[in-house]
């Protein structure tokens, strides 16, 4: 069946740079002045101000009116795709964001909450998140979670503090001073390992997609503190091992952390504590379906055994009989990796989404995943220029599989990336490649989650047949792409280096001036 | 698979005769079929024991509502409170932007299908660097405690140096981060994180301190202004030239919604600016508002040290037309792994949106005049309060938005105080009798704009009660 391809055309304002726009003068928001009876009481803030801190010179910001800073971005907004289109972006499952949750999160008894107020008056975020809590232990066999970490990655580094505070514990710290991780294990958890001050010992894959067991075994050492690990990994490998992974670590004496960014294929399948992890990490903003909002605010929800939650960092939040309470007073605890305890918002709508998913539907989104992605597997596998990985396992893959455009690029010269600027040419958001480095060459992997229908990914797939086949018939156009969208292909050059960069517009303006002058 | 189940309205695939049909695409007998490579002593036995689902969306309302009738709010009441997390106006029009599906759901798209995303990005950094007077901004970190931290350690990579000076009173609540980052002593990157007093008359730095404190070893000098509570350091050039002397980085955190008023702080010598974002257009959000930023001069030895995502304005292939792209990405952890500049990830980028609007509407007059209102309104309410007998403002002169009050004369804690105003609709200030105990029974309060003067007014003849009961 052929699959209509749409006439599309992004939004394209032409939209000038918020800097350059408006008029002197122009106000945009106003305040209130003060009264007589303030200034008489208080005095007048040119004279409340130190002189030496006072600002001489103005902020060189806009002048404009509301409404024209109203319709600026809105125009902006109509010159992003998001998921206004389909978006297939991989590891980052892309999930429905209910307007429900938004309405409620967007409330004044969230919106308008300050988090040291009385316990008291925070009963009801408080059950919220006691309740979630307890939603996650029961898809992980965890004894507590915490929701303070700010990403997924934030996540990641909570397990590292938290192995810390527990290494000091028991005498370890400093001596207990690597963490081993995957290739395929996701950037953050090397990184934030690393900026916690461990060596990273990092494991290659082999022959079946994940590191031997014999690997594992030569890198665990008396200096081991702790494992981080993701599984199923993002070409849809899942480790049969891995309850020995798990073993050969603590016999060693180390953690298992399992980083479940990739949960959406395992949901209701099985529990991180019952293969003996010590502690794991969900993201709300992917698997819980709060929204990416490009980046955040998200939460990593880090939940551990009862032999973590002293080293928990604070507060944790408790109920004694009907009342709910932070709890501060933790000894042990490593401390605070982020300010407060957590994007509330966030909690709140990825609690929604469990109430509304219920056990059924939680386990059928697993289903549906998983079967979307292998229904993409076999479709995708049938175009011309392109392969996945590990041709050789001939297995049903999780809800992800890495795929390779590296026989078009051999056969047309178009790459991954190019391939990527023309898909958006047909209103659906650009796939995910892959983290670096990248073991496929010219990757790309979609994850299709449970939320599309069979005719969206019908279409998605289709998107990619004709982009390979213009590849083949016209590679010229597929590189000048995209040629739909509000802006024509940028000039990545400039980004790196340090002449042309701008972080600013004050920058452009100097630089370009500079440039200008020769 | 099971029997016939009611398609779930978040799953276009969760109808039966669906599933079949892709099943029968792909020559699979059933879903079931599809987790072959889990082993069978991985999976869970028995069905998941969760609440009952909630899945009509009435339904799902009304337990929420009934969960958040719980919380009392700062609207409903008369709050006080500040501290890291502030009660400022949001404008109308912030609200709009931030709750427009095409930023609430992009993820990461292509520099030129997310061009508007990208360039609200740009104009966030653009406005963030005219109110600190900086022409490198990053895109957010996850608070200001956090943007801390990474400055703390690219301070401690530029310098080679393993201590950092952090001038006092702190905020324990952002200390304990910057504690996290600055790694124990057991670890080979630890930074000692040194104290720097302040003198307990005036609320400023002692600078004598300061300077028996700095040395080879200093890798930077961190203050605040206004500082945490609330004072604005009337020394702050000092501190960054004797920084500077020793050869140490200078740290400055502000609170940018001060800006209007106060001085940039790269004109009292900042090197690396860092700050909260929240006030400016993001509700509390009961903390989940807040974000951060760092900031420094456009120079290599400084850019090549960020953690974070860094958005540049570029050409496009279209003569005259712009974009905007990723900068510096092979620096982060995406790009290098453990060997990257710390690690980046998820942030808080959909509130650059509410942030870049606010600074856009505000404008340089919008920020003037905002400035002088909550630094007026804040001393109003000193002044009133100054008058009740027991009461004293700890520093009088001098503060921003907060100030510490102090119930010494009173006979009566800071709780007490707190329990009997909530009685009255009132939050009163953070209580820092056991955090600050040399400010005795202290707390810190945080007037704004939102504050009327009859708020004020009622505030202060709710705490004569209070305090004459």
């Amino acid at each position: 069946m052929r699959v209509k391809l749409r006439d599309y055309h992004a939004a394209r304002w032409d939209e000038p740079v918020v800097m350059t726009m408006g008029r002197p003068g122009r106000r945009g928001h106003l305040f209130p002045a003060s009264s007589e009876r303030v200034r008489q009481a208080a005095g007048a803030a040119a004279d409340l101000l130190p002189a030496a801190m006072r600002r001489r010179n103005s902020p060189a910001l806009p002048e404009l009116s509301e409404p024209e800073v109203l319709r600026h971005y809105l125009h902006l907004a109509q010159e992003t795709q998001g998921m206004m289109g389909i978006s297939l972006f991989g590891t980052c499952t892309m999930k429905h964001n209910a307007p429900v949750n938004e309405a409620i999160a967007a409330r004044p008894k969230i919106a308008e909450l300050h988090p040291c107020q009385d316990e008291d008056t925070l009963q009801g975020v408080l059950e919220i998140i006691h309740s979630f809590d307890a939603i996650l232990r029961e898809l992980s066999g965890m004894d507590q979670f915490v929701f303070q970490a700010g990403g997924g990655a934030d996540a990641s580094y909570t397990h590292c503090c938290v192995t810390r505070a527990w290494l000091a514990a028991r005498g370890e710290l400093g001596k207990r001073d690597e963490i081993v991780t995957t290739i395929q294990t996701h950037p953050c958890n090397p990184a934030t390992a690393a900026a916690a001050g461990f060596k990273v010992v990092t494991l290659m894959l082999e022959e079946n997609g994940y590191p031997s067991l014999e690997a594992l075994r030569a890198a665990v050492s008396e200096r081991t503190a702790a494992l981080m690990v993701v599984n199923p990994d993002d070409m849809g490998i899942y480790n049969p091992q891995i309850k020995d992974w798990v073993r050969i670590v603590h016999e060693a004496g180390g953690l298992c952390f399992y980083d479940h960014a990739n949960f959406n294929g395992v949901m209701g399948k099985l529990r991180a504590r019952e293969l003996g992890f010590d502690a794991c990490m969900y993201m709300l903003h992917k698997t819980f379906g709060a929204p990416k909002g490009g980046g955040g605010p998200a939460v990593g929800a880090y939940g551990c055994s009862a032999e973590l939650a002293p080293f928990l960092p604070v507060p944790v939040v408790v109920r004694d009989g009907a009342r709910y309470r932070l709890d501060h007073n933790r000894p042990q605890s490593c401390g605070k990796i982020r300010e407060f305890f957590g994007n509330v918002p966030q909690i709140v709508k990825a609690y929604a989404w469990a109430r509304s998913m219920g056990a059924e539907g939680i386990t059928q989104a697993s289903d549906l995943s998983v079967l979307a992605n292998n229904y993409m597997d076999r479709k995708l596998s049938d175009i011309r220029g392109v392969t996945r990985s590990h041709p050789h396992i001939d297995k049903w893959r999780m809800e992800m599989t890495r795929f390779s455009l590296d026989r078009l690029k051999q056969d047309t010269g178009v790459s991954a990336v190019e391939v990527q600027n023309r898909m958006v040419d047909f209103g659906v958001d650009a796939y995910w490649l892959s983290h670096e480095p990248w073991l496929v060459p010219e990757p790309f992997t979609p994850e299709a989650g449970e939320m599309y229908s069979k005719e969206d990914l019908d279409y998605w797939i289709a998107v990619i047949a004709r982009v390979c086949e213009e590849a083949y018939a016209d590679p010229a156009f597929v590189k000048a792409a995209p040629h739909s969208q509000p802006i024509h292909q940028i000039k990545s050059a400039p980004l790196e280096d340090p002449k042309r960069w701008a972080m600013t517009w004050r920058a452009h303006v100097k630089k370009r001036a500079a440039a200008m002058q020769g | 698979m099971t029997a016939a189940s009611t398609p779930h309205p978040y799953m276009a695939n969760s109808v039966d005769a669906l599933k079949r049909e892709m099943l029968d695409a792909i020559g699979a007998e059933s879903v079931a079929d599809l987790f072959e490579q889990i082993p069978a002593d991985h999976r869970l036995r028995r069905p998941l024991n969760l609440p009952p689902s909630l899945s009509s969306e009435s339904e799902l309302r009304r337990h929420l509502i009934a969960m958040l009738r719980k919380n009392q709010t700062c609207e409903a009441n008369l709050s006080f409170l500040g501290a890291g997390c502030w009660q400022h106006h949001v404008p109308a029009v912030c609200d709009e932007l931030v709750r427009r599906t095409e930023w609430l759901t992009s993820v990461f798209g292509s520099p030129m299908s997310d061009h508007g995303r990208n360039q609200a990005w740009f104009e966030f950094c653009s406005q963030i660097g005219e109110l600190v007077n900086m022409d490198m901004v990053g895109l957010p970190v996850y608070s200001w405690g956090c943007a801390v931290g990474h400055a703390i350690r690219m301070a401690s990579r530029i310098t080679g140096r393993h201590e950092v000076l952090i001038v006092r009173p702190t905020d324990p609540e952002r200390l304990a981060v910057i504690r996290s980052y600055c790694e124990p002593s057991e670890m080979p990157g630890h930074i000692e994180a040194k104290l720097v007093g302040f003198d307990r008359r005036a609320g400023g730095i002692d600078l004598a301190d300061l300077s028996g404190k700095l040395s080879s070893a200093t890798a930077a000098v961190y203050f605040e202004v206004p500082s945490y509570l609330g004072m604005i350091e009337v020394q702050a050039a000092e501190i960054a030239r004797l920084a500077r002397a020793n050869g140490a980085e200078t740290i400055v955190g502000v609170d940018p919604i001060s800006l209007g008023v106060l001085a940039a702080p790269a004109d009292y010598g900042a090197d690396i600016v860092v700050g909260t974002t929240q006030p400016l257009g993001v509700h509390m959000n009961c903390g989940g508002g807040v974000g951060g930023f760092i900031a420094t001069r456009d120079e290599e030895v400084y850019a090549r040290e960020y953690p974070s995502l860094m958005i540049s304005i570029t050409d496009t292939v279209k003569e005259g037309e712009f974009g905007f792209g990723l900068s510096l990405f092979h620096q982060t952890s995406y790009g290098m792994r453990d060997k990257g500049k710390d690690w980046t990830g998820n942030s808080v980028y959909l509130w650059t949106i509410a942030n870049a609007a606010y600074m856009a509407l505000l404008g340089p007059q919008g920020f003037a005049d905002l400035g002088a209102l909550i630094v007026e309104r804040a001393h109003y309410a000193a002044a009133l309060l100054a008058r009740i007998p027991g009461v004293r403002i700890a520093f009088p002169s001098g503060f921003f938005k907060e100030f510490v009050v102090t119930f010494d004369g009173t006979g009566k804690s800071v709780a007490d105080i707190n329990r009997a105003l909530l009685a009255r609709g009132i939050f009163g200030g953070k209580d820092l009798s056991a955090e600050l105990p040399e400010l005795g029974h202290s707390a810190l309060y945080c007037v704004t704009e939102i504050h009327a003067e009859e708020d004020i007014e009622r505030f202060a003849g709710a705490l004569r009660e209070v305090v004459a009961s």
